[in-house]
């Protein structure tokens, strides 16, 4: 398992944890190791995120789990200031993306910005994964974040 | 309703609101009174503006997991009878009108005869929704967005209006004309937690981010407060002291995976209205060039920018033309808006603030009158699913 990251936001923001039917744990632990694993329907090949027990489009249950590059463009951003999080007092601003995966179907996926939390960004963008790896929290687990290539 | 069978499956001008009712409106945390005793505050009201007993009320109806519940407020009440209780799912504030609508459809149906729809919600009490904490651990469509800081409305919400604004070149003026007007119709009603704090051009562009592109002044308030309304079979409408409000349609719902996770609708930069705008219209037998005066939920300034041009006023693209201070300020505006000051500015009572006011329009009693207020439409939180909408006529409309 990876070494702890740098952090983009502070600690104390709520940690991600799969469901307690396990719908979402092949995605966290992907992200643990270092893989992006996005749901596609073995049966009609549509892709799928977040995860659900059904392909939305053909009906077939459980949709396989397959691993994508994590890159793709921005397909919106925001840039908050305000603290909604004790933890995030006194931080300062940062920028959320909300980035496109192309090569996935088209999924979407939220995560941050890498880089000065001023910068110009810019919609269509194009952007590549970064894991951040907490092993050392309780309970361990990874995100999915975005910087400028 | 000339050309129309009892038997069409509509609730155009089939119930009536006879009494509307709300407690004093607070800041988050002033409220010297418990949640579940504004609601039954705002109830009596309610009664007292129809002239109704009370203990007639036969059904209850809210939304958002609204914690004042029905057999307790009937039991607290008193009523002879309990036979509808009704709680819309999801979707937050986007249930407004549809717990309307819930209630209307309980009517019709035969299930009961005098139902309140109410909100009650002490945001001082049970937490505030701007602020996210005490959680330790998150799953579903949480854990996609909150370890990110997308962990509140505010952050939630911004980045759908920024896809917007970018796909139709929407303009910050716009959003900003519709913060002025709420603020505008808020000085004339003393209701309004905002009365006596005016908002101007300067004010505005000063004002601190929240989360790009929304300003302080393009998020609603927090509050404490409780409102309620008595919808009766429009047959028994006139028995009462008010000049009834018949509801002319309701509707509510979403498009095609509107809800898929964590940002994945199709259509992401939409308030939810592009099928439920049409359903609302089709029911009401009117259209946009019909209604007089709306008053359209705003969670953030840039929902409503969406919303209401889901609903026929205005092309995307017009947005920045058509969303000025003088087209949106009673009572001769293209479209007079939240002429009560809405969420920004009157309190927010998660919306149904906004329905009481669609009734005074049509009594003509607001304290910012239409010019045009004969048919009068909600639109409840735009960018959820479900969101919901209704449309309130006279009985000259029926």
């Amino acid at each position: 398992m990876s070494n702890p990251s740098t952090r983009y936001l502070p600690a104390g923001l709520p940690i991600p944890v799969a469901e307690p039917d396990g719908l979402s744990a092949p995605y966290w632990e992907g992200l643990r190791q270092g893989k992006l694993l996005v749901q596609r329907c073995g049966r009609c090949n549509t892709w799928q995120f977040g995860p659900e027990w059904l392909c939305h489009r053909c009906h077939a249950f459980d949709p396989a789990w397959i691993e994508v590059e994590p890159r793709g463009r921005i397909f919106s951003w925001e840039r908050a200031w305000h603290p909604s999080h004790a933890a995030l007092r006194g931080h300062g601003p940062y920028i959320a993306v909300l980035v496109e995966l192309p090569h996935a179907g088209g999924v979407r996926m939220v995560g941050n910005l890498l880089g000065d939390p001023e910068q110009t960004v810019a919609i269509g963008a194009d952007v590549e994964g970064v894991f951040e790896h907490h092993p050392e929290q309780d309970p361990p687990y990874s995100l999915l974040q975005w910087r400028r290539p | 309703m000339t050309a129309r069978t009892m038997d069409e499956r509509t609730l155009r001008g089939r119930v009536a609101v006879i009494g509307i009712g709300e407690t004093q409106y607070y800041c988050h945390g002033a409220s010297p009174d418990p949640e579940f005793k504004l609601a039954l505050k705002a109830i009596l009201a309610a009664c007292e503006d129809a002239g109704l007993d009370p203990r007639e009320i036969d059904g209850f109806s809210s939304y958002s997991d609204d914690r004042s519940e029905a057999s307790r407020l009937a039991a607290a009440l008193g009523t002879h009878r309990l036979r509808s209780a009704t709680m819309q799912w999801g979707g937050g504030g986007g249930g407004c009108c549809a717990a309307v609508a819930n209630a209307a459809a309980a009517i019709v149906a035969g299930l009961a005869d005098c139902v309140v729809v109410f909100r009650s919600l002490a945001q001082g009490q049970y937490g505030r929704f701007g602020q996210a904490g005490g959680i330790h651990t998150v799953s579903g469509e949480r854990s996609y967005l909150m370890p990110y800081g997308v962990l509140a409305p505010p952050q939630r919400f911004a980045m759908r209006v920024q896809r917007y604004m970018h796909e139709h070149g929407v303009r910050q003026e716009a959003l900003r004309a519709i913060a002025l007007a709420s603020y505008h119709h808020a000085q004339a009603n003393p209701r309004a937690v905002m009365h006596g704090k005016p908002l101007d051009v300067e004010k505005y562009d000063a004002s601190r981010w929240i989360v790009e592109p929304f300003h302080l002044y393009d998020c609603c308030m927090e509050n404490d407060g409780a409102a309620a309304l008595v919808l009766v079979s429009a047959e028994r409408a006139t028995e009462f002291r008010r000049k009834p409000a018949y509801l002319l349609g309701a509707a509510f719902g979403s498009g095609h995976r509107a809800a898929a996770t964590a940002h994945n609708a199709p259509l992401y930069a939409t308030a939810s209205f592009g099928t439920v705008a049409p359903d609302l219209y089709r029911m009401a037998g009117v259209g946009p060039s019909d209604v007089g005066v709306v008053q359209a939920y705003e969670n953030f300034t840039g929902g409503v920018v969406m919303a209401l041009a889901e609903h026929g006023f205005f092309k995307p693209e017009e947005a920045n033309d058509f969303l000025t201070f003088e087209n949106l300020i009673a009572p001769s505006g293209t479209l007079p808006l939240n002429t009560c000051g809405g969420n920004l500015a009157e309190c927010y009572m998660h919306g149904f603030e906004l329905v009481l006011e669609a009734v005074r329009q049509v009594r003509g009693m607001s304290t910012s009158q239409a010019r045009r207020s004969d048919v009068a439409l909600v639109i409840g939180g735009p960018m959820v699913s479900p969101a919901s909408n209704l449309i309130l006529g006279s009985e000259a409309t029926l």
